[in-house]
C-alpha cells in the first residue's frame, strides 16, 4: 500500500481539544504538508498561523466590487437624468456627483457585499454539496465538539502507510482511510 | 468573529515590575457549559416536536397578520382615500410605521456589525435573532411605502427600470435615495445573516436523523466542511460584511431622515436630524430584542448562554440612546428658540403644547422618563419590569415619529390650512397586523433555523482557546 492510490482520498484523524489539534496543526505545517486542512466546529483562534496559511485575499474581491457599484452607480444616474430624459429639477445641475450621492454610496455597499457574499463562496469552492469527507461517520461530530485533520492523497509526499504513521505520531484518535 | 490579532506577545516591560491585577472578564457562557451542550442546546430547538406553545402562537400571530391583508386590500381595491390622508397631512400612519419599523432592524444591525467591530463578544447569543428581526422588520417596513404609492401595481416605477413612458426615477429627491438605502439595507442584511448561519445549518445537517431534514439543511448549508481553510475565508468574508453594514447602517437613518430633513417644512428642516434618528432607531431596536429574547429566554431555558450580563449591557445600550434621544429633543427646542424663525419657534411650541401635545407627552415620558429607572441595578435584574420598560419604548418611538410626521404638517405656514389628522381604521388594521405578520415571520426563524449562532457562541467559552491548557 506505498503506492500512492488515486481512489483514496486522504487519512483523518480526530482530537477532542483545541490545544492538541493547534499543536498538531503545527507539525503538520512544519512536516512541509500543502495539501492538508483542520476542520473545526469554530474557527480557532491563531489556527491560520498554526497552519501556515496566508490572510485571506477576499478583501480584493470586495474592493473590487466597490469600484465596480460606484461606477454602476455614477453611469445609471447619469444615463437617467442627464443623458437619456435630461430633467431641471431644483436648479440642479443634469449630474453631478453630489446630488446623487446617496445613490452611489448604497450602490457601492450594496456590489462590495455582493464581492465579498460570492467571494466567500467562490474560495471556499461552495456550494459543493457531495465530499467524500460526508461519507466518515466521525465527521459528523466536527460541527459539533470534534476537531479532525486530514491528509489528503493530492500531496506530493502522501503516502498511506507514512501519513497513518504520522496522525499515530501526532496524537490522533480514529485514523481513518477516507475513499474517495 | 472577526480576529482579535494576537496582543499577548507585545507585552511591555512595564507589565513585569508593577503586575497589574488581573480584572475577571464576566463569563459570556455560564456554568461552564461545554461545546457539545451548546450545539444539543440549539439544535434541540429546531429538532424538538413542535411545541404547544409555538403552534398556538403562530396561529394567533396568522390570524393578527391576516388584518393586514385586510387592510391593504381593502386599501387597493377602494383607493387612498381610505387612509385617514388628506389636506395639510398627505404623509400619516404609513410613514410613522415605516420609519417605525425601520428603526426597530437598525439594532440587528448595530449588534451584529458594530459590536463585531468594536470586538463585543456578549454580542454573540443575541447577535443571529437580532439580525432575523432586523429582516423581517424591514419586509414590515417595506410594506408601508409600497402601498402609500397608490397605485401599488406601479410600484416597480420606484426602481431604475425601463418603463412604457420612457421616463427614469428622479435621482434628485430623498424619496428615491431611500429606495436605494432601504433595498441596499434588505439585501446586504439578508446576505450577512444567511453567511452567518452556514456553519450553523452544516451542524444541524450533520445531526439531521430525517432525510427531509437532511435535504433541507445540506440545501442550505451549502456542502459546508469547516476546514480551516474554509473558516479563514469565511472569517475574512464576515469581518467585511461587518465592515460594509456599519457604514451602510448608518446610512440608512440618515437618507430616512432626508425624508424630512430636505424638505422646508417646519419642524423638519434640520440637521440634528441624520444622528437624531440613528439614535432613535438603535434605541427602539434594542428595546425589541430584549422584547424578543425575555421570553425565548424563559421559554428555552437559555439563562446559560443569555446571562444577566447580557440583559444588562442592552438596558444599558437603551439607557444611553434613550438619553441621546432625551438630549436630541431638547436641542431641537433650543435650536428652534435660537433660530429666529417664527415658524420653526411655533413648531415646537406647538408640539408641545398644541393639539397634538398629549402625543408629545406620551413620547417624552415613554423615550425619555422611563429607560432612566435602567440606572438602577434593581430594575435590570427584574426582567418582567425591563420587558414592560421595553415595550413603553416601542410605544414611545412610535409616538416619536408620529409626532415629527404629523405636528409639523398638521400646522405649517398659513393657519388657514391648518386641519387635525386621524387615521381611520384601515390605517389601524394594516398596522396592527403588521405585528403579526413580523411575528409570524420570527416564530417560524426560531422554528426551522438556528436561534443562536453556535460556532459564535463556542468560540466565546474559556474551552475554545488552544492556548488555555
Amino acid at each position: 500500500m506505498n503506492e500512492r492510490n488515486e481512489r483514496i482520498f486522504g487519512v483523518s484523524c480526530t482530537f477532542r481539544r483545541p490545544s492538541d489539534v493547534y499543536r498538531a496543526a503545527e507539525e503538520v505545517r512544519d512536516a512541509g504538508w500543502t495539501r492538508w486542512d483542520v476542520h473545526t466546529p469554530y474557527p480557532i483562534h491563531g489556527l491560520d498561523q498554526a497552519m501556515g496559511l496566508p490572510r485571506s485575499s477576499l478583501p480584493r474581491l470586495t474592493l473590487l466590487g466597490g469600484v465596480t457599484g460606484f461606477i454602476i452607480g455614477c453611469l445609471l444616474t447619469w444615463y437617467m437624468n442627464s443623458y437619456d430624459y435630461p430633467l431641471i429639477v431644483g436648479g440642479k445641475p443634469f449630474w453631478s456627483v453630489i446630488y446623487p450621492f446617496p445613490v452611489l454610496y448604497e450602490c457601492t455597499i450594496l456590489f462590495a457585499a455582493f464581492g465579498t457574499f460570492f467571494g466567500q463562496f467562490v474560495f471556499n469552492r461552495l456550494p459543493r454539496h457531495h465530499h467524500p469527507l460526508f461519507d466518515l461517520p466521525q465527521f459528523a461530530r466536527v460541527s459539533d465538539d470534534t476537531f479532525m485533520v486530514v491528509l489528503e492523497a493530492r500531496d506530493p509526499q502522501f503516502r498511506l502507510d507514512d501519513a497513518r504513521g504520522f496522525l499515530q505520531s501526532l496524537g490522533g484518535q480514529e485514523i481513518t482511510v477516507i475513499r474517495d | 468573529m472577526a480576529h482579535d490579532h494576537d496582543s499577548s506577545s507585545a507585552r511591555p516591560a512595564v507589565l513585569d515590575r508593577v503586575r497589574p491585577a488581573e480584572l475577571p472578564r464576566p463569563s459570556l457562557v455560564l456554568n461552564d457549559r461545554g461545546f457539545h451542550w451548546i450545539t444539543d442546546k440549539v439544535c434541540g430547538i429546531v429538532e424538538e416536536p413542535t411545541p404547544r406553545w409555538w403552534k398556538v402562537t403562530f396561529l394567533v400571530a396568522l390570524f393578527v397578520a391576516s388584518f393586514t391583508g385586510v387592510g391593504l386590500a381593502y386599501l387597493v381595491s377602494t383607493g387612498t382615500g381610505t387612509w385617514g390622508l388628506r389636506a395639510p397631512v398627505g404623509w400619516g400612519w404609513a410613514i410613522v410605521n415605516f420609519v417605525f419599523w425601520i428603526g426597530i432592524g437598525h439594532a440587528g444591525t448595530l449588534i451584529s456589525a458594530i459590536l463585531c467591530l468594536l470586538r463585543q463578544k456578549w454580542r454573540t447569543s443575541i447577535n443571529r435573532a437580532a439580525e432575523a428581526m432586523t429582516i423581517f422588520a424591514v419586509m414590515c417596513a417595506g410594506i408601508f411605502p409600497l402601498f402609500h404609492v397608490g397605485r401599488v401595481w406601479f410600484a416597480w416605477w420606484l426602481f431604475p427600470l425601463p418603463n412604457q413612458n420612457a421616463i427614469w426615477p428622479q435621482f434628485r429627491s430623498p424619496l428615491e435615495w431611500d429606495v436605494f438605502a432601504v433595498s441596499t439595507y434588505f439585501t446586504v442584511s439578508a446576505l450577512f445573516w444567511y453567511m452567518g448561519m452556514i456553519p450553523d445549518l452544516g451542524a444541524i445537517r450533520d445531526r439531521a436523523r430525517t432525510w427531509w431534514r437532511k435535504a433541507f439543511y445540506s440545501l442550505l448549508a451549502m456542502g459546508w466542511r469547516g476546514g480551516n481553510r474554509q473558516w479563514s475565508n469565511f472569517e475574512m468574508a464576515y469581518l467585511l460584511l461587518a465592515g460594509l453594514s456599519t457604514p451602510l447602517v448608518l446610512s440608512v437613518h440618515t437618507i430616512v431622515s432626508f425624508d424630512f430633513a430636505v424638505s422646508n417644512v417646519p419642524g423638519w428642516h434640520t440637521t440634528i436630524f441624520p444622528p437624531y434618528f440613528v439614535a432613535g432607531a438603535i434605541f427602539s431596536g434594542f428595546a425589541m430584542v430584549l422584547t424578543l429574547m425575555l421570553p425565548l429566554r424563559a421559554v428555552y431555558r437559555l439563562h446559560d448562554v443569555i446571562s444577566q450580563y447580557h440583559v444588562d449591557n442592552m438596558c444599558k445600550i437603551i439607557l444611553a440612546t434613550g438619553t441621546m434621544v432625551g438630549y436630541a429633543y431638547a436641542t431641537e427646542f433650543f435650536i428652534a428658540a435660537y433660530s429666529g424663525n417664527p415658524y420653526e419657534k411655533f413648531a415646537f411650541i406647538n408640539r408641545a403644547f398644541g393639539q397634538y401635545a398629549w402625543a408629545y407627552w406620551i413620547m417624552v415620558s415613554c423615550n425619555v422618563i422611563t429607560p432612566q429607572l435602567f440606572w438602577f441595578r434593581k430594575v435590570r435584574e427584574n426582567h418582567s419590569l425591563v420587558w414592560i420598560i421595553c415595550l413603553f419604548v416601542n410605544v414611545g418611538m412610535w409616538f416619536e415619529r408620529f409626532v415629527i410626521t404629523i405636528t409639523s404638517l398638521a400646522n405649517d405656514y398659513l393657519p388657514s390650512s391648518w386641519g387635525y389628522y386621524s387615521p381611520t381604521i384601515v390605517d389601524i388594521f394594516t398596522f396592527f397586523g403588521t405585528f403579526g405578520f413580523f411575528s409570524v415571520l420570527f416564530l417560524l426563524f426560531v422554528r426551522f433555523l438556528p436561534l443562536l449562532p453556535m460556532a459564535e457562541v463556542k468560540m466565546v467559552t474559556p474551552q475554545a482557546n488552544p492556548h488555555a491548557h
